[in-house]
């Protein structure tokens, strides 16, 4: 079940759990096993504290949620000084999902994550939709994504996986600027952005009206974007965007995802990772592959 | 206090018209679980009810393994768990949260409820008295038909109360009840809307009460991770799921 993702991120099986979506690993411990999971990324992070956005956040929607926390976090020296002690002797690989605002803040987030030994990877988040400043706004122009990739990649020595935001209009071209860059891995869907609206008393649902869209209803977009970025990329795809049962995740694999992440599903099954890498594993031995690794871009089409 | 995920059966079920009372057994063991917590139920069958529905703990029962839960319908997803039949399957997600404080023994105590919000301070107050407290219980509903199983709660204390319209006990709201002037407490829970608690926590505040409320903000995951219900406090934004659904109203920015 093994999969190398590359310069040093070795996942034990293709399942991670998605940032914001599974705390610190912590909040889940009662339910699933750790170790029997390829990694977790945990909370997105920034350089300073952020208080995020007012209540409400949350809009639920047929299949599926939107939010708009902002990148709630306390900061990464606060990350690094109380939160990894807790953390870092996992059985699974941990990755930080790292955001920022301003160019700056993302080179010293990175610098100060490369320090942590038991990080072996940081997702770069240039693809949140609720925060105004930054965040996606390096995500969704190539000229973006290569100024702040070729940056980051400069101080971080270790895995660099870039998560992309599907509000674009060609994202093979955005992965293809992040591979440029010196991306190790890309990830995608982030969420896409939408807004939900109450009819009896007019107002937006969301205290800053648009969020990020997640759930059952973004498979076939997400699924539709993983297999363009698998063809116009050489560097391994993660694919995550409504995972929420093994099928899923054989699906995202066949589409030319190396891996996957589970968001949104976890909040319905808390148990549904371990399940689902079980449930690949199940689907490689019904099928005959000997490694999971053959399922990926395995797509007859 | 450990957590886990379960299949219960529905075995009683009560209606009170906009409401029902769903008492649903496990096969297992119950895990210790403290009044005012809540458990996380799936609503199977509602194409538009995505993620789980907080409900909080009404009353539970360790010999049968049972919880029994308050329901009102409020949307699509509480409507479809009202449906539920006899023998039905139910998932929940459960305890979640943190209880009620528990009072010192011979402390004056006051459990004051609004509409559903009545719900946890039956398994509450099951509890107080079963720890030689016997807590006054405040009330409050639009009109007589929201004061559900009034009896049940006059059992386990002095019990007062008040009805928008008039139709049972006094008439307008909990924070107008005659007994604020004929009696002092030293403590204070309050569950209910959030204007009738924070009126509650108003006046709590200026007779220097200690008090407690359950909030019930919107909620994803319940656990803490996806930061969706947070409520504004000292500390910052805090999750309702993770560090509440109770918090002393000393915390909150009200």
């Amino acid at each position: 079940m093994t999969i190398d993702l590359g310069r040093g991120l070795v996942l034990r099986n293709p399942v991670m759990t998605a940032s914001g979506t599974f705390g610190y690993g912590e909040e889940y411990t009662d339910f699933v096993d750790l170790a029997q999971l390829g990694g977790i990324i945990v909370k997105g992070t920034t350089l300073h504290p952020r208080e995020g956005n007012p209540y409400p956040r949350m809009a639920e929607t047929a299949s599926g949620m939107l939010n708009c926390v902002g990148l709630q976090n306390k900061g990464v020296q606060y990350f690094i000084d109380a939160i990894y002690p807790r953390i870092k002797d996992f059985d699974t690989n941990v990755l930080l999902n790292l955001s920022g605002s301003s160019l700056e803040d993302y080179v010293k987030g990175a610098e100060m994550v490369d320090a942590l030994e038991k990080i072996p990877a940081i997702e770069l988040n240039v693809s949140c939709p609720n925060v105004k400043q930054g965040g996606m706004a390096f995500g969704v122009t190539t000229t973006g994504i290569s100024q702040v990739v070729s940056e980051v990649r400069k101080v971080y020595h270790k895995h660099l996986m870039v998560k992309l935001s599907p509000n674009v209009t060609n994202i093979a071209e955005i992965a293809m600027a992040a591979e440029a860059a010196g991306a190790d891995s890309v990830s995608l869907i982030n969420t896409l952005m939408g807004m939900a609206i109450d009819a009896e008393k007019r107002k937006p649902k969301l205290s800053v009206i648009t969020g990020g869209l997640s759930g059952a209803c973004v498979k076939p977009v997400a699924l539709r974007m993983v297999w363009q970025v698998a063809k116009a990329v050489k560097i391994p795809v993660v694919g995550l965007g409504g995972i929420s049962n093994a099928t899923d995740a054989v699906e995202f694999m066949l589409a030319g995802a190396s891996a996957i992440e589970i968001g949104t599903a976890n909040f319905i099954d808390p148990t549904v990772s371990a399940k689902v890498a079980w449930g690949i594993n199940e689907y490689c031995e019904r099928h005959g592959f000997q490694k999971v690794t053959e399922l990926i871009g395995a797509l007859e089409c | 206090m450990t957590k886990q995920i379960a299949d219960f059966k529905l075995v009683q079920k009560q209606d009170f018209g906009r409401s029902v009372l769903l008492k649903l057994r496990a096969e297992q063991a119950l895990p210790e679980i403290a009044p005012g917590q809540f458990v996380q139920v799936r609503v199977d069958g509602s194409p538009n009810t995505y993620l789980r529905r907080p409900i909080s703990i009404h009353d539970v029962d360790f010999q049968h393994n049972e919880i029994t839960l308050l329901v009102q319908q409020v949307g699509e997803g509480t409507r479809h768990l009202a449906m539920a039949e006899m023998g039905n399957v139910i998932n929940m997600v459960m305890p979640l949260g943190n209880g009620f404080s528990l009072p010192e023994k011979g402390e004056i105590v006051l459990l004051v409820g609004g509409g559903i919000g009545i719900a946890p301070l039956f398994y509450f107050a099951k509890v107080l008295v079963e720890n030689d407290i016997r807590p006054m219980l405040l009330l409050g509903g639009k009109t007589e038909s929201d004061l559900l199983r009034l009896a049940d709660y006059q059992q386990l204390g002095e019990t007062f109360v008040t009805t928008e319209d008039g139709s049972l006990g006094e008439k307008g709201f909990v924070t107008m009840h005659s007994v604020w002037q004929n009696q002092d407490f030293d403590k204070i829970y309050v569950c209910g809307p959030k204007p009738m608690m924070k009126a509650v926590a108003k006046m709590a505040a200026e007779k220097d009460v200690w008090c407690e409320v359950s909030l019930e903000n919107l909620m994803a995951c319940g656990l803490g991770a996806c930061l969706c219900c947070v409520e504004d406090t000292v500390d910052g934004h805090v999750c309702v799921c993770k560090e509440g659904p109770v918090f002393n109203t000393r915390r909150l920015k009200w």
